[in-house]
This record gives structure tokens, C-alpha cells and sequence, in this order.
């Protein structure tokens, strides 16, 4: 392991240690309670409020300058400044006057990760300025001077023990703060007084309207309201990127943000305020004198909106979309490797989770984004919560290609050149090289069995591996095949009288080399069923290059699997498809690799094989051609991109059909996701995400078969369960009959 | 717009845990004298027929009533059935105040001011901005946070909350 490698592994121990617990917790409260609100307005309602906001960010950034103008002029107009910052040190550098200006020293601040994102609190406190966050969140990360760890819940990862030690030893209160209730009195008590008393109340901007000047703030607590009404000088902060056109463009934000982030239907305050309020200000110095003291000071609104690079983003092909994030931490709460290690891992230095990738590189470069970046596994469980439709996982992959260039500068190792046949500049780093390499491994591998098998797991070869590229030797590696999925094909003598649809199984690298169990049972099902198979000879979809962000690698991947394949599809075949991850290549990322009519065409030809099996038996195929389930129980592991593109019920479907009893995991993510679990920094994340999924299956695993969709599910079950598992279409295979 | 209905509100409400109250344009003041925990301070009701002038409440109170009344009355000008919500408009009787500083905020709406959906509160806010008017609160349920390691309510806001739902005239 290299110095680096063995950081990333201690770091992430550690946080497994000590904030796991409690971020688990959380986050899958927040996740579940989302499906649940999701599932109580209905999924074709919550699909079509995406679609508007999705429109209306598309729109917002595109029109970004003409919007920012109308902000300015509709503010200025109400009676407030704006002012558009550069960057941290200009935005700063302004809020500073306008404290100076009033002469003030104390700032009471409600919830905003745009402050956090320009060091606002250092800033003022070292002009000797009392700055205090009022959310109770954000009030223990800044009593316990840390930083937040999810963008919603900033200190999600404490649990109450630790906020009641930590509240006892900074104010030594007269009794004991031993449990939620007390706290949350004692911090409005303490907050309170801060408020009352403040010259200056800061807050973020959820959105802005351009045509009225108005912001709306999202808050449960109501303290955002009270920062922007108690103080007579209200300072919003916010990025470019939050303005909307007008208060009618509000509606389907109102519907997603809550029930995005913590599955309230409406968060308990949604505040549209067009400052300077109406609302008297009010004078605590003359506590006796009616009229809320009779103040008659006016009041005074600053919008300062930064773009601290987001211009330069918006400009950015791959990075715009990041733009249309509306900071509900979906992303985050429905990633298994966030459960696990939250944002102190998962994130940099303001932004967490999914999207932090996209943020991070935009606002403070890739270098800060590649600390965490290979954290996201690219299973895509993030695509379908994000409420504005943000390609995550794309986004991470587009900037591990850019931090991969200009790695390993004077890397020529002619060795190690073999293997990794790619179109990778030099500079990509060669483990990232290797995995993204895997089908000339199996390809070497395969030839060379059986004797390549036992070399590979010899203690010695092991050892290399994991120092040279990171492969942790407490995995069980793959075993190759000597007769691969086509060759057996090539030498079957097989004929279909009057096929009911002709099929391409695509043997993808796993299937051809690995698993072949797999790849002949489709074979056998699909003919049982009444196609014809061919089993050509293509390459892999380019996945794996891809995971390890070498886009251009993957690309040529993609064009030369879409030009045998579109000669099938031309001709009439169906392609059907294995492994999902492969199959989600087809149907999602090759939109980003191949020309829009080549991804179209793949795209509708192809399937997943139970998707097809669902197809075939609705449509005249006959079940009697398949072996009986006999009432027997299946336990059930679906694969992330299976599920992302919603094909999992069609293998439960088909699976209850035949009179199996089918019990289906409901975890995010088995936690492996390709070559994820191998890498040794990654080994112990990759088992505690996995505990999940084997503490459901467990109990069971006597009773049922355990089958699984994906290639990286099935290692990870093998290594989690003493039960070993199979591929769902091995159940189905007509020689069991 | 469609009105929504005063027993989908209630329901709404009950799932909040936020108690509320039906009463006759007769029945009002005595109703909420009854439901009002001493001391009071309020903000004037923004609708015809009805004021919290003969009620024990303070209209325009120092900062020390704010600071030491129980319950703080608020008019809402709408509410939404579905979701249990009230809208409270930052006015210049200090609406926002009251609602915010007592632990119990009672808030007052009128039955054919209810609307539906959340939809149906946007198309009247549309017409509010229009109209000029431009800041407003939905409200709903008390204030709360988990931030402290369960849920707790009443945080920078108020405990309890309770709605009073004035009948329209016969
Ligand atoms: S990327 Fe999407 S899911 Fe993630 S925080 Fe932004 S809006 Fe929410």
C-alpha cells in the first residue's frame, strides 16, 4: 500500500470508528422517510414537479446575466443593495463594510452553506466582530469548531451524548443538559439573547426571484426569520445560481426541496420575504415603550450574490448542471458509502456528498475535489433522488478523467504498457490504469487458465498486487475461465425452428471469462423460449475504463461495441444484456460517448436478460419450457443500475411466476460496485456498507437460494454469506428441468 | 380555485399534532378567550368583521410583553387543507413577532380562505405579488429541529400551535 493509500484507509477507519453510527442513522431516516413521502404524492406527480424544475433551472442559468440584472433592479428599486462578489475575498471584503458602515459587532447568522463556502465567520470574527449561528445545527459544529458534515443536517454525525458533553464543558451550565429537550431550551435561550441583541442578521437565499427581489428561505427551526426580521440590517448571501426568474417558478421548489431532504411534504417554515420587510423593527433598549419599543430606525437589506467560479462552471460543458443543485442532500442521503463515513470523508472542504464533487471542483479545483472523489462508486442510486435530475455519477466520472491527467507524469513501465492497451494520456495513474484495463487481464487470464488462477492467489502474487496496484489481498479475486462464454457458443450445434425473436446475448468481460455459468444458462432459457442466440464476438461496453474516469478509453469502447451491435440491430436482432451495469452503458452513459442516433438505437434494441425473459412469457412464450420453483424461497439482491433504471421488479415478476417465494433486499448498494471493493483503502468501507445487505440475508440463507443480478454483488454476497450465490437466470436454466 | 374543506384542514392539522377549533362568527370571541393562555400579545386580524379589540390580548406590545407572553394571535389571510398550512404576512403590526417569540401561537383563518393545495395557494400568491404585496410565511406546525438528537419542537419558534377556523356567515 502506498503512503497515501494507507492515509485514505486510516482516515476512513477511523470515521467508521467514530461517526458511523450516527450518520447511518440519519441519513437512512431521511432517505426512507423520502420514498414514503414520495411514494404518499405519487410517483408520476413527484416525476412531473422534477421535470418543471428541472425546465426551470435549464432556463435560469441559461438567461443567468439578463436575470441578474432584473434581481439588481428589482431590489434596488424595494430599497436594497445587491452586490455580485467575484469571489470569497470580495464577498468578504463587502460584508465587512456594511458592518462597518452601521458600526457593528455582532452578526447573527441562520443556516447557509454559501457563507461556509467563503469563510464568512472567520472573516468577521477576525475583525473582531461576535458572530453566532442560530441553527442548532450549525451552532454545535461551531461550538465544537468542526465542519459540517452533511449539507443538511451539518452536525448529523453527533449523537446527543456528545452535543450534551460538549454543551457542558463550553458553558458550564448550572444543570445538567442530559436530554434533547434540555438542550434544544438551553440553545434557545442562549441563541435568543444573541438575536435579540445582534446588529446584523445574515442569511442564505434557498431561491431567488428575480421580478420582485424577494428571496425564499427554507427553515424548520424559524430562526431564519428571525435573523432577517429582529436586526434592523439583513445581509442574504447567495450563489448566482439561485435566482429563478419570478415567485410563479417557486412552485414545484416548494413541492421537491422538503421532500427531497428530510420528507416533510412542506418544510415548517417556507418564508417568501421582499426586503426591507414591513415587519417594525424592534428596540430591546427601550423594552418598556410600546410598538416593539417604538423604534422608527429603518431597515436596511444587502443581497450579495457570488459567483466565486460559477460563471466558469456555467460555461463548462460537463460541470453546468451542478448549477441546478437546490442543496437538498438527497444525493448524499441515498449513497451507501455516505451512510457509512458521511461527509468528513465524503465530501470537501463546504460541500458533501454526491454533487460535492461538482461543487468542490467548481469553486475550489480538482485537487480539493480528489480527495473524496473515488468514494463515489458510480452506482447511480443518487440519479433518480435528485430532484432537478443532476447526472451525478457522470459528473464524478468527468472529473476523475480531469484529475487523472497530469498523474503519474513519468510513468513508462513497458511491463505494465501491455496490459493497459487504452487511449489514456501517459499521465493517468496505473492502478486507475489497471482496473480500467480488466478485459486484457481476463483476456491473458482466460488463455492461461487454469494455471493464471493459481498464480494470481499465491501469496506472493497477492502481495505484488496489493502494492503495486492496490488490489487488498483480503479479496477473493475472480476466477478465469479456460472455454469462454463464446467459445462454448461457437461449439454448440444448436438450431431453433422458426424463432420467436432472434437474439444477441452480449457477452460482456465478466460473463465471457468469469462467470460462464451465467452466460449459458441465458443461452439455454432464451432457446427453451423460443429464440435464436448468437453470441458474437464484441468487446467490452467500457465500463470499467470508465469507472476509473478514462473517458476517451471508454469511449472507444463504446464505438466499437456500437458498430457490431447496430449491424444485429439493424438486421432485426434484440440485443439482451447480463450484467446491469453493463446494460445502464447502454442505456445511460452512452448517451455521453456515442453520436444521439447510434445511443438511440442501442438504447430501445437492448434489455436486461429477466426484462426480456418478462417480454417473451407476456407475449406468448411458454413458462411450462422452464423448471418449476416449487414454492421454494429466493432471497433477492438486485444491482444499483439495475434498480436506478427501474427493471427490478421483472426478475421478481418472473421469478413468482415460476412459484418461487421471493424475498428482495432493500439496501441501496451491496457496497462493491465493480472494482471499488478491491482497492485496499476501500476494503473495510466497502464491508461495512455490505454488513447491511448480509444482516438482512443471513437469517435466511439456509432457507433460500441467494441470487444476485450484478457481478460485483455476487463477490461481495460470497464474501459476506457462507451460502453461495447465483445469478437469477441460473434458477431458470431449462437443464434443471 | 377551489375551496378546500374545513374537515380536510382538520385532518391535516390532527397529523401535525396541532390542535384546532371551529367556531361561528358569534361564538369567535368567546371561543378564543377561551383557547388564549394570559399574558397575550397579538397583531391585528387583516380581515372585515372580525378584531382582537375586545379580546385580553395586547395589539402593538413592548418588547417586554413580546418577550413574556404565552400566546401570540396572528390573522393568517390563507391556508392550505392538504398540507395543515396558514400563511402569516409580514406586516407592519408585526405579524411576524408575535408568531414567533410566545411558546403558543394561535392563529386565526377564515373558512372560505382555505384553499386546497399547495397549487392552488401558489396561484394566490402569484396574485398577492402582483398586487404588491410580497413577503409571507407558510407556517407549518410548530417550530422543530433534530438536530439535537431527537425531535423537539419549539425551537427558535413556538411549542404548540393552535388554529381557530371562523365559519363563514350564514
Ligand atoms: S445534486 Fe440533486 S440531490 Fe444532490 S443536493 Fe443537489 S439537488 Fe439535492
Amino acid at each position: 500500500m502506498s503512503e497515501s493509500t494507507r492515509s485514505d484507509a486510516e482516515r476512513i477507519r477511523t470515521l467508521l470508528r467514530t461517526e458511523s453510527e450516527e450518520i447511518k442513522e440519519n441519513t437512512r431516516l431521511f432517505n426512507a422517510a423520502r420514498y414514503d413521502a414520495v411514494e404518499t404524492v405519487g410517483a408520476e406527480t413527484h416525476e412531473r414537479y422534477r421535470t418543471q424544475a428541472r425546465e426551470i433551472k435549464e432556463e435560469s442559468i441559461d438567461r443567468l446575466p439578463e436575470l441578474l440584472d432584473r434581481t439588481r433592479r428589482a431590489v434596488e428599486e424595494n430599497g436594497g443593495t445587491v452586490y455580485v462578489a467575484d469571489d470569497a475575498a470580495d464577498a468578504n471584503r463587502y460584508i465587512r463594510t456594511v458592518l462597518a458602515e452601521k458600526d457593528a459587532d455582532s452578526v447573527v447568522k441562520s443556516k447557509s452553506m454559501t457563507t461556509e463556502e467563503i469563510d464568512l465567520n472567520e472573516s468577521l470574527e477576525a475583525n473582531g466582530c461576535g458572530v453566532w449561528e442560530t441553527d442548532l445545527g450549525e451552532f454545535v459544529i461551531q461550538v465544537a469548531e468542526e465542519s459540517p458534515s452533511h449539507i443538511v443536517g451539518p452536525s448529523l454525525h453527533k449523537s446527543r451524548e456528545e452535543i450534551t458533553a460538549l454543551f457542558e464543558r463550553e458553558f458550564d451550565p448550572e444543570e445538567p443538559l442530559d436530554s434533547a429537550q434540555k438542550l434544544t431550551a438551553f440553545a434557545r435561550e442562549f441563541l435568543g439573547e444573541r438575536i435579540d441583541e445582534a446588529d446584523i442578521g445574515i442569511t442564505g437565499a434557498n431561491f431567488v426571484m428575480a421580478e420582485s427581489g424577494s428571496i425564499a428561505l427554507v427553515t424548520n427551526e424559524g430562526n431564519a426569520r428571525k435573523c432577517a426580521s429582529i436586526p434592523d440590517t439583513h445581509v442574504a448571501v447567495a450563489g448566482i445560481e439561485k435566482i429563478i426568474p419570478s415567485v410563479a417558478e417557486l412552485e414545484p421548489f416548494a413541492e421537491l426541496i422538503s421532500r427531497s431532504a428530510t420528507g416533510q411534504d412542506i418544510p415548517q417554515y417556507l418564508s417568501l420575504l421582499t426586503p426591507p420587510v414591513e415587519t417594525p423593527t424592534i428596540d430591546f433598549d427601550r423594552a418598556e415603550e410600546p410598538e416593539f419599543g417604538g423604534n422608527d430606525a429603518d431597515r436596511d437589506f444587502h443581497l450579495v450574490l457570488i459567483d466565486n467560479g460559477r460563471r466558469a462552471m456555467r460555461q463548462d460543458e460537463e460541470l453546468r448542471e451542478t448549477l441546478y443543485c437546490i442543496r437538498c442532500g438527497a444525493c448524499a442521503n441515498s449513497c451507501a458509502n455516505f451512510q457509512s463515513v458521511g461527509g468528513h470523508a465524503f465530501g470537501g472542504e463546504t460541500y458533501t456528498g454526491g454533487i460535492a464533487t461538482g461543487w468542490e471542483a467548481g469553486i475550489e479545483g480538482l485537487d480539493v475535489a480528489e480527495e473524496f472523489n473515488d468514494l463515489c462508486t458510480g452506482c447511480s442510486r443518487c440519479v433518480n433522488a435528485c430532484p432537478v435530475k443532476i447526472d451525478i455519477p457522470w459528473i464524478n466520472t468527468v472529473v476523475r478523467d480531469r484529475i487523472n491527467r497530469g498523474k503519474d507524469p513519468g510513468f513508462e513501465d513497458l511491463l505494465v504498457d501491455g496490459l493497459v492497451p487504452d487511449e489514456e494520456e501517459s499521465g493517468t495513474p496505473l492502478r486507475k490504469r489497471f482496473f480500467g484495463n480488466f478485459e486484457t487481464a481476463a483476456k491473458i487470464g482466460s488463455a492461461t487458465a487454469p494455471l493464471s488462477n493459481l498464480v494470481a492467489s499465491s501469496g506472493v502474487a497477492r502481495k505484488a498486487m496489493e502494492s503495486t496496484v492496490g488490489i487488498d489481498a483480503r479479496r477473493d479475486l475472480p476466477t478465469f475461465e479456460r472455454t469462454t462464454l463464446r467459445k462454448w457458443a461457437r461449439s454448440r450445434d444448436t438450431h431453433v425452428e422458426d424463432p420467436l425473436r432472434r437474439v444477441v446475448l452480449y457477452p460482456d468481460v465478466y460473463t465471457n471469462y468469469v462467470q460462464t455459468a451465467r452466460g449459458k444458462a441465458a443461452v439455454r432459457v432464451l432457446e427453451a423460449l423460443g429464440c435464436e442466440v448468437v453470441v458474437p464476438d464484441v468487446g467490452g461496453s467500457g465500463r470499467a475504463p470508465l469507472s476509473q474516469g478514462m473517458i476517451a478509453t471508454a469511449e472507444g469502447k463504446a464505438r466499437s461495441v456500437a458498430e457490431s451491435l447496430l449491424f444485429y440491430l439493424e438486421d432485426g436482432y434484440d440485443v439482451v444484456v447480463i450484467e446491469p451495469s453493463d446494460l445502464a452503458m447502454f442505456r445511460r452513459e452512452y448517451e455521453k460517448l456515442l453520436p444521439a442516433a447510434a445511443h438511440e438505437r442501442i438504447d430501445e434494441g437492448s434489455y436486461e436478460i429477466l426484462e426480456f425473459v418478462y417480454g417473451l412469457l407476456e407475449n406468448g412464450a411458454d413458462i411450462a419450457a422452464l423448471p418449476d420453483g416449487d414454492g421454494n424461497g429466493v432471497a433477492y439482491h438486485s444491482h444499483c443500475q439495475q434498480r436506478t433504471l427501474g427493471l427490478e421488479s421483472y426478475t421478481e415478476t418472473v421469478l413468482e411466476r415460476l412459484g418461487y417465494d421471493v424475498l428482495t433486499s432493500d439496501v441501496e448498494c451491496c457496497g462493491m460496485a465493480g472494482s471499488f471493493g478491491y482497492k485496499s483503502e476501500y476494503y473495510e468501507l466497502s464491508m461495512d456498507v455490505g454488513e447491511t445487505l448480509a444482516t438482512q440475508f443471513e437469517p435466511v440463507e439456509n432457507e433460500r437460494t441467494v441470487v444476485a443480478s450484478g457481478t460485483s454483488c455476487m463477490e461481495q454476497l460470497d464474501s459476506l454469506l457462507t451460502a453461495e450465490s447465483r445469478h437469477p437466470i441460473e434458477l431458470l436454466d431449462p437443464v434443471d428441468r | 380555485m377551489s375551496a378546500g374543506s374545513v374537515q380536510q384542514f382538520q385532518e391535516s392539522l390532527s397529523r401535525l399534532d396541532t390542535p384546532s377549533t371551529v367556531v361561528t362568527p358569534e361564538e369567535f370571541e368567546t371561543e378564543l378567550a377561551e383557547i388564549i393562555e394570559p399574558p397575550a400579545v397579538g397583531a391585528e386580524l387583516a380581515f372585515d368583521g372580525h378584531s382582537l379589540s375586545g379580546l385580553p390580548v395586547t395589539l402593538g406590545p413592548s418588547p417586554s410583553q413580546l418577550r413574556e407572553a404565552t400566546t401570540g394571535v396572528t390573522g393568517s389571510r390563507l391556508s392550505i387543507a392538504s398540507l395543515g398550512t396558514v400563511v402569516v404576512e409580514s406586516s407592519t403590526d408585526g405579524d411576524e413577532f408575535v408568531a414567533l417569540y410566545p411558546e403558543f401561537h394561535v392563529v386565526v383563518v377564515k373558512e372560505s380562505e382555505i384553499r386546497s393545495t399547495l397549487s392552488e395557494a401558489f396561484e394566490w400568491l402569484r396574485s398577492e405579488f402582483a398586487a404588491g404585496r410580497q413577503s409571507f410565511v407558510l407556517a407549518t406546525g410548530p417550530s422543530s429541529t433534530g438536530d439535537m438528537g431527537a425531535l423537539v419542537q419549539g425551537v427558535h419558534g413556538p411549542e404548540r400551535v393552535h388554529i381557530v377556523i371562523v365559519r363563514d356567515d350564514e
